[in-house]
């Protein structure tokens, strides 16, 4: 079954449009990336996936029903939505504990998840006092709490350092692995690489590409072959295809082996051939520049 | 539902704000009670009357209204303001069922701190000026009153902040509604003045515990037009709490 199907979701502030006619799916043991730039309604879509914004049109089903017809939500949906956003002054455990209860999950499971993300030792500490990285943490343990199949994470690596990325990057393929539905949201195009399989890509609040990371890479991005040589207009008049710059010759129609192969040849040195691969932050840059809310 | 009644509960008892704000309101009332009672003892030509030994003891009530509303307002916004409101709905997204929880747990704890510290109010102003004669049935009556009548006000102030969601907004709607209105409201002119005067929410509403000499009200009846007014607050809450955006 899939786990989250948006229809035609639509949201509307007054007359800014946030969300338009989004359709995607999300489906089990997979990692799916949500990327946009900022501003490009992926808190809001989130929001509306959890029943916490109302549609202005079309729908949102999670696990094929509307969230708000789930009976023990939690154990069904995890969502991290703003780590901080949590009662300074209660304690880790109790901040835990309370949300357990709602959808009556025994309190030892409280424990075990602070021994998943890690803050057994602080559980009694107030959570005012957690580092974003700890309240990242927090928000994780709270999020896996009902064990749930399907599980939500706002902008997860903001603000984190690189042994907090590396944990939650391992964290969300470790989950997918097992077979859950893990929907990812990020602004950051590497990121995505580097933890999704498959990608729904949005600007303006308008689908721009839904598919796998794989493709995404391949279709939106070409790479090419950089040629330096002493004699480089020769070498841009044997090779044709090359885009001449002042220091190298880009090529994007031969391979280097292609290239190196008719230099050779012709008994002209080089002094660098190499492939570079797409970029994509490029690739990305690319397809959202049309739809990017603020430009610098 | 007893689910969502014993997560309310947790979130109640795990923040400081809540254990301060309930002793303050033990405090003031036992404090100004014996305050009261020994300057009236001090001070008063001829003894005191069982009745002015009841008003005397729960003078601190003014100040229990405004920590409790306070109180009130704070199991709401403070989920606004921190955002915790949105955790609340993931795990409960029947936004009536999640209000009706805080209502209950909300008004147990404000019902059983605020009857107690009446109580205690009461018998530290009996004990210091000893009234010359007492009556067991006045003194229930006072005691559940002033209990009953002070939880409403909490009740009051989760209804304000439910409608308002912001902490300074929605805690000095309840000053203005319960401290700051009513005086202004007996200034009003003619008969009909008197009449929204008398049924203007605490005017009503103090009368269960402080009697009824010049209202066209009886305790509880005034006290019902409180409940009214509350059950207005919560009700408008409830409505914008389903309609809007969390």
């Amino acid at each position: 079954m899939t786990a989250i199907r948006a229809t035609n979701l639509s949201k509307h502030y007054g007359r800014t449009v946030a969300v338009a006619d989004l359709s995607f799916d999300v489906e089990p043991g997979h990692v799916t990336g949500f990327l946009g730039p900022n501003g490009a309604g992926k808190s809001t879509t989130m929001r509306m996936i959890l029943g916490l914004d109302r549609p202005t049109g079309g729908s949102v089903l999670v696990d094929g029903r509307p969230y708000e017809e789930l009976r023990h939500p939690l154990r069904k949906v995890g969502a991290l939505l703003d780590a901080k956003a949590v009662h300074g002054g209660r304690s880790a455990r109790d901040h835990l504990l309370a949300i357990a209860q709602s959808n009556a999950i025994p309190a030892a499971r409280v424990t075990e998840v602070l021994e998943l993300v890690g803050l057994a030792a602080v559980a009694g500490r107030r959570v005012g006092g957690f580092s974003l990285g700890m309240a990242q943490r927090l928000g994780i343990a709270a999020a896996l709490l009902g064990d749930p199949e399907i599980l939500l994470f706002d902008e997860p690596v903001n603000g984190l350092d690189p042994d907090g990325i590396l944990w939650i990057r391992t964290l969300m393929r470790d989950l997918a692995a097992e077979g859950r539905a893990v929907f990812v949201s990020s602004h950051l195009m590497s990121e995505m690489a580097q933890t999704a399989d498959h990608l729904v890509v949005i600007g303006k609040g308008r689908l721009i590409a839904d598919t796998s990371v794989r493709e995404f890479i391949g279709r939106s991005s070409q790479g090419h072959v950089r040629v330096r040589s002493p004699r480089l207009a020769e070498v841009a008049e044997l090779v044709k295809v090359g885009e001449l710059h002042a220091d190298h010759l880009r090529v994007t129609a031969m391979s280097p082996l292609e290239i190196g192969t008719l230099t050779a040849r012709a008994g002209i040195p080089l002094e660098e051939l190499t492939y570079v691969r797409p970029s994509l932050e490029a690739a990305y840059m690319e397809l959202t520049k049309d739809s990017l809310e603020y430009t610098s | 539902m007893i689910d969502i009644l014993r997560s309310e509960w947790t979130k109640i008892r795990s923040v400081r704000s809540t254990v301060w704000t309930l002793a303050v309101t033990v405090v003031l009332m036992l404090g100004l009670a014996a305050l009261m009672a020994t300057a009236a003892r001090n001070n008063a030509a001829v003894p005191l009357t069982f009745a002015q030994t009841i008003q005397m003891s729960l003078a601190g009530g003014l100040f229990a209204s405004v920590a409790m509303a306070t109180l009130g307002v704070l199991v709401i916004s403070s989920e606004y303001r921190t955002g915790g409101i949105r955790t609340s709905l993931m795990a409960v997204p029947d936004r009536l069922r999640l209000l009706t929880a805080k209502v209950v747990v909300f008004s147990a704890i404000a019902l059983v701190v605020s009857v107690a510290a009446s109580a205690g109010a009461v018998g530290v102003g009996l004990a210091i000026i000893t009234p010359p004669s007492s009556e067991v049935g006045e003194i229930v009556r006072a005691v559940l009153g002033s209990g009953l009548y002070l939880a409403a006000c909490g009740l009051f102030g989760l209804g304000l902040g439910t409608l308002v969601r912001h902490t300074p907004g929605a805690i000095v709607s309840a000053m203005a509604l319960m401290l700051v209105l009513p005086p202004l409201a007996n200034q009003l002119p003619g008969e009909w003045g008197r009449v929204v005067a008398d049924h203007f929410t605490t005017n009503a509403g103090t009368l269960v515990v402080f009697g009824t000499e010049n209202s066209s009200l009886g305790p509880w009846s005034g006290f019902g037009v409180y409940l009214g007014w509350i059950a207005v607050t919560l009700a408008a809450g409830a409505v914008l709490l389903r309609r809007r955006d969390a």
